[in-house]
């Protein structure tokens, strides 16, 4: 047995052992988004209470907005539905702006799960065509979008968000607002 | 009760695999043969065992326990029967279960056959099979236990995965996957028994052999019924998509091909002993990478089931087999190599060296191509994405190039021949060659690819049946036997050579059912209404109508099709949408017309609640029906191959004794 | 889910909008009264333009397959997309790079031979070169020492004598 030899063996099974341990850390369902730090697509989406009725990224020009896309088939969203409601509530007073996004669901579906969650402290929005969808790159729910006054696209949550997340977020926004 | 029982028995099975691998090596070190028989009996044990905990989840099952883990989560009251077995390997922790209750069956006949005959390298690899199964019913009792306790029992469950509800197939792929997977753990063991003992003649190969044909025949119809069912469920119309769990199952098969080939080359001349042993273990290793990546949520894929510390465990083992067969492969390479030698370049032996080197850089591309997402990410911090364009593109040429070989191969002989008698026997091949190329370009086919893929079939074709042509007249002339007598007798008394032979030509048929599949397939995706055709790759297809039923765990809706062929009524295909309850995406069911000349493929995507539209993408293919025929042959000719010597009428002047097989 | 909610669930999918070639319902032969056959008119430019880019777009909520080969509404949706940017006019590039600013570099099935990508495209070609190189050298050292031209029957199986000699009968 040539230990000196074997050395090579051992050479050769550590970078794979050690890429094999940086793949367990990696989430491949996290796609890092290219949106963060580029102005947010524009949009103009119907109210699903009211269909007549819609609102554009444009007339929310100056109001921080946060877009949630979710859907009543998805699990995940079930768990933030409190945090956002309460942020929406807290929030929304101070002028930001909430939007839910319904990504791949029914109007009808969407109000009973609203009504089943116990209320929903902010509008939502259609997408029929899921064209905003695309435009943010969305490929699942739920994902919040969280755009600063000037439109920019300052930060893209996949998978359920929290109030901690949307405070650390949304706080120094406001405050630069304030300092203007 | 179900419970005690099955989590008792994987317990003990795993104190008893501890306890056999600690008395194999101490039997083995210090030639203690009571401690052998204790080794040996391990197995057996274990195999009892597994066997008790994979019944009484079969059992569970059946019955509907669900105060178990496993059946609260892929039991159902609502699933037929059949897939209530099957849904065993339909998850994860069954999957575990089952490929134990598999490891320990062929550890214990491996041992069975050879365990008292080989000494230590007997008991060495005695030891390996009871600590790779340790391993698994370690994972059993912790991270993928499939017998936990669920209190309250609930009433009912979701049933398996409406996915692998859908065909029946889904009954034969598992099994065949895992025992062709689970089968490379044997030849493993007796490689590892080789470099641990010192035996380093080859014993081992001559053992390994046999067991490497059978488990490579089982991993060529799991692929084969993968890709069957991928193309009949999935609804895209084709049948490889290079998912990373696809990846998983063809790394080994082309690793344990080019063994195959390589492994002649060794018993013929005593050579490539240290390549051989590497590929073996490349082989076990792809095996548990596989499992690894799609156990543990590193890539995502079709198969990837859960995520969770499982994977922990898994890149723990992985680490300890990895350092432990490299180290100890690299250790005795010195020992290992022996001066190679070649009497001629045109012979079967450097076919071999030139088909151990495709079939090397094509596992070699298929491994950078799946894991080069995380290296991507791991060293530039991006995800990127590679998918079945990239295997396409750079795996193409290998194909071609190693078809070539498929037919340079059988028309070289060993050792090399004359060259007045090889350009002799050249010449029919060369023959069709030439024919195939140029009808190719009177009929103009696209692809130069597949040009080259289509003339060098008809060229390896020739060559494989020119083997088999020249064996029967052969003994027909000399027995004066009949047509039949003769190939069955020619067949048997060679079964290796010409269970390859035939093998070729099922890889052939396999090749030129892809080539002209993709090459010549035609797709639309249409809006018709009710009365309206369309006319695709020389069909009409008409919607009639469409219509929705309730059935035990989903709504069926169902689009009604007619096909037509000029004014030929072809008959009708109702593709189908399936929705499960509690999942938001409904499951397709493709409807399929196969003949041999081409098939005709109907999926329904979109519908107009009304029925008075549907939406379905209409596929036309050719010759997809000979790529499962060619598998079939494949696995025809690879256990003929794999069939233990017969006694022949004339003595044997084989060098091993006539209780060994070849 | 009710039957008649699954059934609403999938209405606005089957909408004109899903992605299809140009269908102009034509009245067949006259004999042909009830039925409309499609005449399936020859690929436009534009379709096989979608299909080629939906190819090697990735369906995002798909596992690993292509825009054009998942069913999903998304993917529908996507293919509609990619349709209506090339009858506005765009490049397949400009509308490969309106994905990637949504969706990242991921949208792509395979990697853009840039840069470091280029490792994945390079080293398999390396890996034959560099083994048919190696295995040439070791042909060279293992054919040193070939003897004359060989005598006698050649192709052989030594487990069958008897067939060996037969063989020999049978010009080759």
């Amino acid at each position: 047995m040539n230990w000196r030899r074997s050395m090579i063996g051992l050479a050769i099974a550590l970078p794979v052992i050690a890429l094999l341990a940086f793949g367990l850390t990696r989430d491949p369902a996290q796609i890092p988004s290219p949106l963060p730090g580029r102005a947010a697509p524009a949009f103009e989406l119907a109210y699903m209470d009211s269909a007549a009725d819609s609102v554009s990224l444009a007339d929310l020009r100056g109001k921080v907005v946060v877009l949630n896309f979710w859907a009543s088939w998805c699990l995940q969203c079930r768990v933030e539905h409190q945090d956002l409601s309460a942020a929406g509530t807290l929030y929304g007073p101070q002028g930001v702006r909430f939007f839910g996004v319904l990504f791949k669901d029914e109007p009808e579906n969407g109000r009973r799960w609203i009504r089943m969650m116990g209320g929903q402290s902010y509008p939502s929005l259609t997408d029929y065509r899921l064209r905003t969808a695309i435009d943010y790159g969305v490929y699942g729910a739920p994902e919040t979008f969280i755009i600063d006054q000037s439109g920019t696209v300052v930060h893209k949550e996949i998978g359920p968000i929290t109030f901690a997340k949307l405070r650390e977020v949304i706080d120094p926004l406001l405050e630069r607002e304030a300092t203007q | 009760m179900i419970r005690i029982t099955g989590i008792t028995a994987v317990s003990i099975a795993l104190l008893v695999a501890i306890w056999g691998v600690i008395a194999a090596v101490l039997a083995a070190t210090r030639r203690m043969p009571r401690l052998a028989e204790s080794a040996r009996s391990a197995v057996f044990a274990t195999f009892a065992l597994m066997t008790i905990a994979n019944l009484s989840m079969i059992y569970g099952l059946i019955t509907h326990d669900f105060s178990i883990g496993y059946v609260a989560q892929v039991g159902s009251r609502s699933t037929p029967l059949l897939f209530t077995v099957i849904s065993l390997w339909s998850a994860l922790e069954g999957s575990i279960l089952f490929w134990g209750w598999i490891l320990s069956a062929y550890s214990a006949v491996a041992i069975w056959v050879h365990g008292r005959r080989l000494g230590s390298l007997g008991l060495y690899a005695n030891a390996v099979l009871l600590g790779i199964g340790a391993f698994f019913y370690l994972l059993l009792i912790g991270p993928a236990n499939p017998f936990g306790l669920v209190s309250p029992t609930p009433i009912d469950g979701p049933g398996p995965n409406p996915l692998l509800q859908n065909h029946y197939l889904m009954a034969v792929h598992p099994p065949l996957l895992y025992l062709g997977y689970v089968g490379m753990s044997v030849p493993f063991a007796f490689a590892m028994g080789a470099l641990l003992s010192g035996r380093l003649d080859d014993t081992w190969l001559r053992v390994t052999r046999r067991w490497t044909m059978v488990s490579w025949v089982f991993l060529s119809m799991a692929i084969i019924a993968g890709m069957w069912w991928s193309y009949d469920v999935l609804g895209w119309g084709g049948y490889w998509a290079w998912d990373p769990v696809e990846n998983a199952s063809f790394m080994p098969w082309l690793t344990a091909t080019a063994f195959l080939h390589s492994s002649m080359v060794q018993e013929r001349r005593n050579m490539l002993r240290f390549w051989n042993q590497s590929l073996i273990t490349a082989t076990f290793l792809l095996t548990i990478l596989g499992t690894f990546l799609t156990r543990s949520g590193v890539l995502s894929s079709v198969h990837a089931f859960t995520e969770g510390t499982i994977g922990l465990f898994f890149l723990g083992f992985i680490a300890l087999v990895l350092v432990f067969s490299l180290v100890l492969l690299t250790g005795r390479s010195t020992d290992l190599r022996r001066a190679g030698s070649l009497d001629d370049p045109l012979s079967r032996e450097t076919v071999f060296l030139g088909n151990n080197l495709l079939f090397t850089a094509f596992t070699f591309t298929v491994l950078l191509g799946t894991l080069f997402p995380l290296v991507a990410e791991a060293l530039r911090g991006v995800k990127v994405s590679v998918g079945a364009p990239f295997f396409n593109r750079m795996t193409v040429p290998l194909c071609v190039s190693l078809l070539f070989l498929v037919g340079v191969g059988p028309a070289l002989p060993w050792r090399g021949g004359h060259r007045d008698q090889l350009k002799r026997s050249i010449m029919p091949p060369l023959a069709a060659l030439l024919l195939i190329v140029a009808l190719c370009f009177v009929i103009r086919v696209p692809s130069g690819w597949a040009i080259a893929a289509f003339g060098f079939a008809g060229f390896a074709t020739v060559t494989n049946l020119q083997e088999y042509s020249r064996g029967v007249l052969a003994r027909r002339r000399a027995h004066g036997e009949s047509l039949p007598q003769a190939l069955y007798r020619l067949m048997m008394a060679n079964n290796r050579r010409y269970g390859g032979y035939l093998a070729h030509l099922g890889a052939v048929m396999v090749a030129v059912g892809i080539t002209a599949s993709s090459t010549y397939r035609t797709e639309r995706q249409v809006t018709l209404n009710q009365g309206q055709s369309v006319e695709v790759g020389g069909y009409r297809v008409r919607f009639d109508e469409l219509t929705g039923v309730q059935e035990s765990n989903r709504y069926v809706i169902g689009a009604h099709l007619t096909a037509f062929d000029g004014t030929r009524d072809l008959g009708q295909l109702d593709p189908r949408l399936n929705f499960y309850n509690g999942r938001s995406d409904p499951v397709t069911t493709p409807s399929v017309r196969s003949r041999p000349a081409n098939d005709l493929y109907l999926n329904l995507l979109a519908y107009e609640q009304d029925g008075s539209s549907a939406t379905v993408s209409v596929i036309v293919e050719p010759l997809v029906f000979w790529i499962w025929v060619g598998g079939l042959v494949v696995a025809l000719g690879g256990v003929i191959a794999a069939l233990p010597p017969r006694r022949r009428l004339a003595p044997r002047r084989s060098r091993q004794p006539a209780a060994v097989e070849a | 889910m009710t039957a008649a909610a699954l059934m609403l669930l999938l209405a606005p999918v089957s909408g004109p909008a899903t992605g299809q070639s140009a269908q102009q319902p034509t009245q067949s032969g006259a004999g042909a009264a009830q039925e409309q056959t499609i005449e399936v008119v020859p690929e436009t430019e534009i379709d096989r333009q979608v299909r080629d880019i939906a190819s090697g777009l990735r369906c995002p909520i798909c596992q690993g397959q292509s825009l054009q080969d998942s069913p999903s509404e998304l993917a529908q949706q996507m293919r509609d997309v990619i349709r209506s940017r090339l009858e506005e006019g765009q490049t397949p590039d400009q509308v490969r790079d309106y994905f990637m600013g949504s969706y990242g570099e991921w949208i792509l099935m395979e990697p853009r031979a840039k840069g470091f990508n280029l490792t994945v495209y390079v080293l398999p070609v390396l890996a034959v070169i560099v083994g048919a190189l190696g295995l040439m050298m070791a042909a060279r050292r293992w054919l040193v020492g070939a003897g004359a031209p060989l005598a006698g029957p050649t192709n052989v199986d030594e487990s069958d004598p008897d067939l060996a000699a037969w063989e020999d009968l049978v010009p080759r």
